[in-house]
C-alpha cells in the first residue's frame, strides 16, 4: 500500500516540475513586466510593489506601435479565414459525402493532398499572385492563403463525420420538398462537434502565424499582432521594459482565452486529430 | 427514358472551396516548382534550364555550403525533437492518463506554451538566456553549476541545441495531447487484467500501452518531421534572417528565405529561391510516403 502512495506522490512530483517549466518564462515576464528597470535587473523575482510599479514600458508601446491596431488585424483575418474555411469545406464536404458521381474520389484525393503539403512551400508563386491581383499588403490576401491551407484538413474531417450522419433525416426532407441547398445547412447543426474540431485545430496556426503577415503584408496598415510584436521587439531589444510590456500585452489575452475554451479547445484538437 | 438533368447543385457545393484551394495553393506551388526549372540569362531572358538550378544548389560553389548547412542543421533540430520531445510528450502522457488527481490541470497548464506565438516564446527565452538579464547564471548558481552557464544563443556551438531545446519546450503539447487521447482509450479491463497478473506500471507501459499507440507515435513522428522541416518563425524570431551566429542556427526555412528575399548585399533570387522551396517539398514528401508505406503497412503486419 505504500509503495502505491509513493508513486501517485512520484507523479505529481514530476507533474508539477514540469508545469513550472512550463509557465516559469510566461510568469517570468509578466511579473516583469510592471518593475522599473533597476528592480527588473537587482531583484527579477520580485513582485512589484509600490515603489517598483511602473507602466513605462506600456507608454513607450502606446507611443510608438498601434498595438489595439494589430490586434484588430489578427481579429479580422483569422476569424475571417476560419468562417470562410468552415463555409467553402463544409459546402464541399457535403457534396462529397452525400452524392455519388464520377468525379467524386478523385476530387476528394486532390483536396487531400494539401493535408501534409506546406503551403509555405509555394511562397514564390504566392507573393506572385498577389502581386497579380493587387492583393500585397491587404488583409484580403492573409485570409484567402490560410483558407486555402485550411481547406483539405477541413473537407478531410467534415467529410468522414458527414457520411456518418443517418440518410433517413435528409431522405425525409427531401420528401417534404426541401431542395438540396436546404438540406446542406440542416446538416450543419448536426456536425457541429466536428466544426468544432476543425476551428480547435486551425484557429492558432493562424493567429500565430509570422511568415505570411511578413511577407505577404508586412505594411503599418495590416500588421498583425505577431508581425508587429517581432518588429517591436527587434527595435527595442535593450529596452528591457519596453520588450516585457509587448510580449506581456501579447501574451495575457491568448492564455486567458485559452484557460476560458481550454477544455473545448483541447478535445477539438485531440478528437479531431486522432481521427 | 427521361436523363436525370445535370446536377448543378454538386458543382455549386464544390467550385469555391477547389477554386480557392487551385488558386492559393495548388497553382503557386505548381509556379513554383515549374520557375526552379527555368533562370535568367544574361540578357535578362527567362529560359528553360530542367534541373540546373538543383545541381547548382547541391554541387556549386556558392550554393553547396549554404544548403548543406541548413539541411544538417534542420535534421539535428529534427532529431532533437524525436529524441526528446516525443519521449518526454510520451512520458508526461503515461503519467496524465495514470488517472491522477488534477489531471486536467496539470494538462492545461503544460499545453499552455503550445498556444503561444513562436515569436513571442523564442524572444521570451532569449532575455532569460541573456547574460544581460542574468537569469540563467542565477538558476545555474542555485543547482551549483554557475561554472557551466554561456551566452548560449551567441556561440555557434549552443545556438542550434538551445534553439532545438526552446521549440522542443514550445511543442510538447502536441505529442502529450496526441498520445493521451490514445492512452485514455485503451480499454481499463485490458490493464485491470494485467495489474492482477502481477504486472507493474513498467510492464503495463511496454507490453499493453505501447505497442496499442504505435499508430499514434506514427502520426506524431510525421507530424514533427513536416513541422520541422518547414521551421522558419523560432529561428527568425530570435536569431534573425542570418540565423546566426555565422549561420551556426541556419535552417531550410531561414535559408529559404534568404535566398527568395536576399540579405545584406545578396540580392534576392526567385529562381533559386523556388528551387530550394522543391528541395523542402520532395524532403517533405519523401517523409510522408516513407510513413504512409513503410510504416503503416509493418503496423498492418503487426496487427494481422
Amino acid at each position: 500500500m505504500t509503495r502505491n502512495w509513493l508513486g501517485v506522490l512520484g507523479v505529481h512530483l514530476a507533474l508539477v516540475v514540469y508545469s513550472l517549466l512550463a509557465l516559469f518564462p510566461v510568469l517570468l515576464v509578466i511579473l516583469n513586466a510592471f518593475k522599473d528597470r533597476l528592480t527588473i535587473f537587482s531583484a527579477p523575482y520580485a513582485l512589484p510593489n509600490a515603489q517598483t510599479f511602473t507602466l513605462e514600458g506600456f507608454r513607450t508601446l502606446q507611443s510608438t506601435a498601434n498595438f489595439p491596431a494589430y490586434f484588430l488585424n489578427s481579429l479580422i483575418v483569422t476569424v475571417g479565414a476560419l468562417a470562410l474555411m468552415i463555409l467553402l469545406s463544409s459546402m464541399a464536404a457535403f457534396a462529397l459525402a452525400e452524392y455519388s458521381f464520377r468525379l467524386n474520389n478523385l476530387i476528394g484525393l486532390y483536396l487531400s493532398i494539401g493535408i501534409m503539403v506546406p503551403i509555405r512551400l509555394g511562397t514564390v508563386g504566392i507573393l506572385q499572385l498577389a502581386k497579380d491581383l493587387e492583393l500585397v499588403n491587404t488583409l484580403w490576401i492573409l485570409i484567402l492563403v490560410y483558407t486555402a491551407q485550411g481547406i483539405p484538413l477541413a473537407v478531410f474531417v467534415l467529410s468522414s463525420f458527414m457520411r456518418q450522419l443517418p440518410k433517413d433525416l435528409k431522405d425525409a426532407a427531401r420528401i417534404d420538398g426541401a431542395s438540396e441547398y436546404r438540406i446542406y445547412w440542416l446538416t450543419l447543426p448536426l456536425i457541429r462537434p466536428a466544426i468544432g474540431s476543425v476551428l480547435a485545430i486551425s484557429m492558432i496556426p493562424i493567429w500565430n502565424d509570422l511568415w505570411f503577415p511578413l511577407i505577404l503584408a508586412p505594411g503599418e496598415a495590416t500588421k498583425t499582432v505577431v508581425l508587429g510584436a517581432s518588429v517591436f521587439l527587434g527595435q527595442f531589444v535593450n529596452d528591457y521594459n519596453a520588450v516585457l510590456a509587448a510580449l506581456t500585452l501579447a501574451i495575457v489575452p491568448a492564455v486567458l482565452l485559452y484557460f476560458v475554451f481550454s477544455q473545448q479547445l483541447i478535445r477539438g484538437i485531440t478528437s479531431g486529430a486522432v481521427k | 427514358m427521361k436523363r436525370r438533368p445535370f446536377p448543378w447543385h454538386i458543382v455549386v457545393f464544390l467550385a469555391p472551396a477547389v477554386f480557392v484551394y487551385t488558386l492559393f495553393m495548388v497553382y503557386p506551388l505548381v509556379g513554383s516548382l515549374a520557375l526552379s526549372l527555368q533562370n535568367k540569362t544574361q540578357s535578362g531572358v527567362e529560359v528553360f534550364v530542367g534541373l540546373q538550378n538543383y545541381l547548382a544548389l547541391f554541387t556549386s560553389e556558392n550554393w553547396a555550403q549554404p544548403f548543406w548547412n541548413a539541411f544538417w542543421n534542420n535534421v539535428e533540430f529534427f532529431a532533437y525533437h524525436m529524441l526528446i520531445q516525443n519521449p518526454v510528450g510520451l512520458f508526461l502522457a503515461v503519467l496524465l492518463a495514470s488517472r491522477i488527481r488534477g489531471a486536467w490541470l496539470y494538462r492545461t497548464v503544460i499545453f499552455t506554451p503550445t498556444i503561444l506565438s513562436v515569436v513571442i516564446v523564442g524572444f521570451a527565452w532569449k532575455l532569460i538566456l541573456n547574460p544581460a538579464w542574468g537569469i540563467s547564471q542565477g538558476i545555474l548558481d542555485l543547482l551549483g553549476l554557475g561554472h557551466l552557464n554561456q551566452p548560449w544563443l551567441g556561440l555557434e556551438s549552443t545556438a542550434l541545441p538551445t534553439l532545438s531545446l526552446i521549440s522542443v519546450w514550445q511543442n510538447i503539447g502536441i505529442p502529450m495531447m496526441l498520445f493521451l487521447a490514445a492512452l485514455i482509450r485503451i480499454p481499463d479491463e485490458l490493464i485491470e487484467a494485467a495489474r492482477v497478473d502481477g504486472a507493474g506500471a513498467w510492464t503495463v507501459f511496454w507490453r499493453i500501452q505501447l505497442p496499442l499507440i504505435l499508430p499514434t507515435a506514427g502520426i506524431v513522428a510525421v507530424l514533427t518531421f513536416v513541422g520541422n522541416f518547414n521551421a522558419f518563425d523560432l529561428i527568425y524570431a530570435t536569431q534573425g534572417a542570418l540565423a546566426g551566429p555565422n549561420f551556426a542556427s541556419d535552417i531550410l526555412g531561414t535559408f529559404f528565405f534568404r535566398t527568395f528575399f536576399g540579405y545584406q548585399l545578396q540580392p534576392g533570387d526567385p529562381y533559386m529561391g523556388a528551387t530550394v522551396a522543391g528541395v523542402m517539398l520532395l524532403i517533405i514528401l519523401s517523409g510522408v510516403l516513407v510513413y504512409l508505406f513503410a510504416w503503416q503497412r509493418r503496423l498492418q503486419n503487426i496487427q494481422f
